[in-house]
């Protein structure tokens, strides 16, 4: 380990299928209380690469290590760092939930009594833990999978498109659920989506997968702040086109407006310029772009749901 | 490894495999003996007597008529000869082979169904131990506990075992008590024949020795537990390899009934008694009835029987322990 808040390290990961390389090299580190986002298309590699982090898929070459064990090697030590649910929350539906608890933390050794009434409280799911899963909603499965997920008190939390079916207040739930996760219990947690607004709201940091690569890692605020436009309402739109250009480059134009990259320090002596050639300013204002846009600029226009 | 093993056991009790399966068993068990019951009474009506004697002598004469008349087949014109001399032999040492009684049931019942009715119910329990965890998705949960995946599997194979165990059990218990309300419960030490061997068309009794019938029932309920897991590791293989329970049962049922097909029909394909199907009825060679094919003995069924048990096995634990997981 290199460092003690490292919790996660993937080194050069890769995955053939046949002749076919679907995971061409990945390298990342997760820290502890962080929310890390895998953001990518359908097919770009979020599911193979989490799979391959929980040891469900064997890669190809590469190296990945949870908590400092690694888990081709130690696969028992390592496995026991993480809890996941991968795709769907998928439990016994004749048992009952707390039956389905118990059934995981027999498969694990030294979880106390009470652990298991323990996580129950934590996701709320008092009154229908004795229930039969078949009977539960999609809302409560994803509960209880987030339950037997953190039976053994992982340091990593793993979730595959932890939203996937859920209404809008059980998105909310789910995000505030997992801010909390890492803010107050110190786990890492690793994300994937293809939601950009969940990405948004929910990670600290964020990995673009596109093909198998990952094209960018940044924090969330630093991708968009990067990318942050200034909206110019002008008139005569030509003249300032030709005068803006002279500075700075223009990204798109559209009913009276013009866009611009925004720099901060530059602004207002663009703006002099414009009113001085007698172009008349009627407004001018900045606009973080969303990850969408961003996603689509990487990615050169790959399309995304 | 007992903690893994509890958790198979109870998804199967859950599923409610097992009460199924012993309410199959009643109703089965409940129909054979009403049918023999029937069969007993219709019998003394025709000879007009409850001697057994008769009734085997009218029997013999019976099965000689059948032989008399053309249009025999070889396979069953032969067959029916080696009947004959065991029922003969039957006859001149004072021994009645179908007294009435609960364990003669229960023998006779296992003998039945040792090709077909019994590895049909282990399948109900093995076909989906394996698959449906992969159609349900639960494998991903189960695969990413802290065990090895080769115990996983063990553990489902020893619940599979104890499942058949069960099954068995059952089996003998419910046909006991339920025949035995009909028949009486007394046999238990009623002698029985057994080592009778069948030299192409003599039958051998040179081997042949008395046995009491309850060490008999265990000879063969002792084999036809070995056959049960023979099919149940067969069945838990392609539960493996495949996702679809349906396709599981589909496959074994096939197999199941092409052995009960081609065991009519193979005599003169030799090399099908390395078919595991074709060697299903090992209880058959204790009785002393002539093998499907000739030269087939019981150590070689036997054999025959665990080689394919054991790579099915081996074919498991790799593909198992290897796989990826979608």
């Amino acid at each position: 380990m290199t460092n003690g808040n490292v919790t996660l390290v993937v080194k050069d990961l890769r995955k053939k299928i046949g002749k076919k390389e679907i995971i061409k090299g990945l390298s990342f580190e997760l820290k502890k209380g962080e929310v890390f986002g895998f953001l990518g298309p359908n097919g770009a590699g979020k599911t193979t690469t989490i799979r391959m982090l929980v040891g469900l898929i064997k890669p190809t070459s590469g190296q990945i290590s949870l908590c400092g064990y690694d888990l081709h090697r130690e696969f028992s030590k390592a496995i026991r760092q993480i809890g996941c649910i991968v795709e769907n929350p998928e439990l016994y539906p004749y048992l009952t939930g707390w039956e389905n608890l118990e059934h995981f933390a027999r498969m694990v050794p030294d979880i106390p009594e009470n652990r298991i009434s323990e996580v129950v409280e934590l996701v709320g799911l008092q009154n229908r833990i004795h229930d039969r899963v078949s009977t539960y909603s999609l809302g409560m499965r994803q509960r209880l999978g987030i339950a037997q997920a953190l039976l053994g008190k992982p340091k990593i939390l793993i979730l595959d498109e932890p939203t996937n079916g859920l209404d809008p207040v059980g998105i909310r739930e789910m995000r505030e659920f997992i801010r909390f996760l890492a803010e107050k219990e110190g786990l890492t947690v690793l994300v994937s989506s293809h939601l950009l607004s969940e990405i948004q709201l929910m990670c600290d940091r964020v990995a673009i997968m596109s093909k198998g690569k990952i094209i960018r890692i940044d924090t969330v605020e630093h991708l968009l702040a990067e990318q942050e436009r200034v909206i110019w309402k002008v008139e005569p739109i030509e003249k300032a086109k030709s005068l803006l250009e002279e500075e700075t480059v223009i990204i798109g134009e559209e009913d009276g407006t013009l866009v611009t990259y925004y720099e901060a320090d530059k602004l207002s002596s663009w703006n002099e310029r414009l009113v001085k050639a007698g172009v008349k300013v009627s407004e001018i204002r900045t606009k973080l772009p969303t990850l969408e846009d961003l996603f689509i600029e990487l990615t050169g226009g790959e399309t995304i749901d | 490894m007992i903690n893994l093993v509890y958790n198979e056991m109870i998804k199967i009790v859950r599923k409610r495999r097992l009460l199924i399966i012993a309410a199959i068993i009643v109703v089965l068990v409940a129909l054979f003996t009403y049918a023999q019951m029937k069969r007993v009474q219709s019998l003394q009506e025709q000879l007009g007597t409850t001697d057994w004697r008769s009734q085997l002598q009218q029997q013999i004469i019976d099965t000689q008529n059948r032989l008399n008349s053309s249009g025999l087949s070889e396979e069953w014109r032969k067959f029916l000869q080696i009947r004959l001399q065991q029922q003969q032999y039957y006859l001149d040492h004072d021994i009645n082979p179908s007294a009435p009684g609960a364990p003669t049931f229960m023998r006779m019942f296992a003998e039945n169904s040792i090709d077909l009715f019994i590895p049909l119910m282990v399948m109900v329990i093995a076909a989906d131990l394996v698959s449906s965890e992969a159609s349900g998705g639960t494998i991903k949960l189960l695969l990413t506990r802290p065990v090895k995946r080769w115990k996983i599997l063990l553990s489902k194979y020893i619940a599979m075992i104890l499942s058949v165990s069960f099954i068995l059990l059952s089996l003998g218990v419910i046909s006991y008590f339920i025949s035995g309300v009909v028949f009486g419960f007394a046999g238990w030490t009623m002698p029985l024949l057994t080592g009778f061997s069948v030299q192409g068309e003599e039958l051998d009794t040179t081997n042949v020795h008395i046995l009491s019938q309850w060490k008999y029932l265990l000879m063969e309920f002792g084999l036809v537990w070995f056959v049960s897991i023979i099919v149940g590791t067969l069945t838990f293989m392609l539960s493996v390899l495949m996702k679809s329970t349906a396709a599981v049962m589909g496959i074994m049922l096939a197999a199941l009934i092409s052995g009960t097909i081609l065991s009519n029909m193979v005599s003169s394909w030799e090399s099908a008694k390395y078919l595991f199907m074709v060697n299903l009825r090992l209880t058959d060679y204790v009785s002393g009835m002539a093998p499907p094919i000739d030269g087939m003995t019981l150590g070689f069924s036997m054999t025959v029987l665990a080689v394919w048990g054991l790579v099915a096995l081996m074919i498991s634990f790799l593909v198992f322990t290897k796989r990826d997981v979608y």
